[in-house]
């Protein structure tokens, strides 16, 4: 793999952002505000840190990615097309009729490791299978990208435990602290915080990061494991909508689709950041 | 088939321990199987096991959800995994995980049952499984099985350590005698013909096999009436072939299971004979929808009539 400069991913990410929403547009479905907050994480693991490609996908010592936050799929969709696992205009038919891209992860789309959208889910197949990796004496790594609202479920506590208990140096969970869940704050709903001290408490290392500064994702990532014989924690402070200056931190972005005026002024934004960049 | 006559001292082990002993045969020669257990491998049988392969036990503590979860992590990189777990948490408790990870990602992971039906008897309805059939029949892509005896245990594990898909089996306490002393085949799907006859038929799945057969005997000593009896292993998918073979003889028809009456399989035999135009007198022997009486399984199994006496007398009551 190229490791890709700060700047390289940057340029990478508004295309990413830019193709996020075009598909989201054109389907008239998606999780808009959480597609955007993850992608930027997303495009380090694929690009910089994971050993992982359409070439090696079927061999069994490949890095493995798997999304909790399922309902953000947009954001892996376009990644996966961008890695060369399936053409991109397949997402052109995204949540249609008979399509394999639907609203969530599903195997029948190639680069996919796990079907989740139920929360609380990636975690503890994450344990599973970085306890898998152990048992076979296999170098490879995993990681899940869990979001803030789904930390009430109580399977992640579960499967936290668990990880530690394995020493599962093997394992790093991301979440998307994105701060927002479909009711509201999340400190408002059901709050987690404070994130790290309790991990940290279930014998996790934990670092906290910026979700959209570059530079630091890929810190963080070379940095694993972050202590031997622990499983690793990646909070990533993120902004849901980011990218989009109406849809920052505002919650009908959640799966909000825009409106043809709403698209223009968004691919317009992108277009000036680009150009930027 | 000829008639067999079963023999009650061979053999007459808890399906559990023929599960555990089997399961360790296979570990010997296959260093891919893994049992996954939550807090449970007392209750499973498997102390030897985790002696003899502590590489290839996980223990997850008692936490049904990660179990499922993390056994079908485990599947998904080649394991045969057996998640281990008392029938009633595993398939209420991790039910989503059951449908999601496990059947819906087609992670190949094995789901033992332990203790199931009314095994765990007096300690109440928290720990009894009555409603794990009809759950798990209503979740597309895994099998559900109750093995009867100990022949079929020892091959229903064989077969689902070699199984590429999910499969749901479920296993007693109690010790069981062999159904027959014949070498039969044992295939997912194929429901096993313990006798062949004309009067009635018996369709009954694993702890229910034994005095649903030994109705059948007690009705062609006492009555005359020769009855088939099948054991119907598996009830998801249904053998319908040999459903339709035996209903083509018009003959009253009694299910029998240790299961809720509703969802499991009587009412999967009707379903089946029903949209096929098999008309033939039909009773649904299984626990009634109610809060079930308190005792033992034995207490249990008298009290709704599931003993060779009930099943016997509710089937002479189906041929008047």
């Amino acid at each position: 793999m190229t490791l890709m400069t700060p700047k390289e991913l940057a340029r990478k990410s508004v295309d990413y952002r830019k193709k996020i929403l075009k598909y989201i547009y054109s389907a008239k479905a998606g999780h808009t505000g959480g597609s955007l907050s993850c992608v930027d994480i997303l495009n380090v693991l694929y690009n910089d840190v994971m050993q992982v490609s359409p070439e090696n996908f079927a061999s069994p010592d490949r890095d493995r990615y798997i999304q909790s936050k399922g309902h953000s799929v947009e954001a892996l969709y376009v990644v996966l097309a961008d890695q060369g696992f399936f053409p991109e205009s397949d997402l052109e038919t995204l949540c249609q009729y008979q399509s394999h891209y639907i609203g969530h992860p599903t195997k029948k789309v190639n680069g996919i490791e796990q079907n989740t959208g139920s929360l609380g889910h990636g975690l503890a197949l994450s344990v599973g299978t970085a306890l898998a990796a152990k048992l076979d004496k296999r170098d490879y790594r995993v990681f899940t990208l869990l979001g803030d609202g789904e930390l009430p479920e109580g399977s992640n506590w579960e499967a936290a435990l668990l990880a530690a208990q394995y020493k599962l140096d093997n394992l790093c969970a991301i979440i998307d602290h994105n701060k927002l869940q479909i009711t509201g704050p999340t400190c408002d709903v059901c709050n987690t915080d404070p994130i790290d001290a309790k991990f940290e408490a279930f014998g996790w290392e934990v670092k906290h990061v910026d979700g959209h500064d570059f530079a630091q994702l890929k810190e963080t990532f070379q940095s694993l494991p972050f202590q031997g014989e622990k499983p690793s924690l990646v909070i990533a402070h993120t902004i849901k909508g980011r990218g989009i200056s109406f849809m920052e931190n505002q919650l009908k972005w959640h799966h909000g689709v825009p409106s043809p005026e709403q698209y223009e002024q968004a691919q317009e934004e992108l277009n000036v950041l680009s150009e930027a960049l | 088939m000829g008639e067999t006559i079963a023999n009650p001292h061979v053999s007459e082990k808890p399906n559990l321990e023929v599960f555990s002993s089997t399961l360790q045969n296979l570990a010997h020669d296959d260093r891919q199987i893994v049992v996954v257990t939550s807090d449970s491998r007392g209750s499973g049988k498997l102390v030897p096991f985790g002696q003899k392969y502590p590489e290839q036990i996980i223990e997850v503590g008692i936490a049904e959800q990660n179990l499922v979860g993390v056994a079908a992590g485990l599947a998904s990189t080649g394991k045969k995994v057996f998640a281990v777990s008392p029938a009633c948490f595993l398939t209420a408790r991790s039910l989503e995980q059951i449908k999601a990870d496990v059947a819906y990602s087609d992670n190949p992971v094995n789901v033992i049952g332990i203790s199931a039906g009314v095994s765990y008897g007096a300690l109440g309805s928290t720990h009894h499984s009555l409603h794990d059939f009809a759950a798990l029949r209503a979740i597309n892509n895994i099998l559900v099985v109750a093995p009867a005896d100990n022949f079929e245990t020892e091959q229903a594990i064989r077969a689902a350590a070699a199984f590429p898909h999910p499969v749901y089996l479920r296993f007693g306490k109690k010790p069981m005698p062999l159904l027959s002393e014949e070498e039969t085949s044992f295939e997912f799907g194929k429901g096993r013909v313990i006798q062949e006859g004309d009067d009635l038929t018996f369709v009954a799945t694993g702890e229910t096999v034994w005095p649903a057969l030994q109705a059948a005997r007690k009705l062609e000593r006492e009555q005359g009436l020769r009855a088939t009896v099948i054991s119907m292993h598996t009830i998801k998918p249904l053998d319908e072939n040999l459903l339709a073979r035996v209903a083509a003889k018009g003959a009253p028809m009694v299910t029998v299971e240790e299961h809720s009456v509703y969802g499991g399989l009587g009412e999967a035999c009707a379903s089946f004979l029903m949209q096929n135009g098999l008309a033939l007198p039909f009773k649904i022997m299984a626990i009634p929808d109610e809060y079930t009486v308190t005792g033992s399984q034995g207490d249990i199994f008298r009290h709704y009539g599931l003993t060779e006496e009930g099943i016997a007398e509710t089937a002479l009551q189906l041929c008047k």
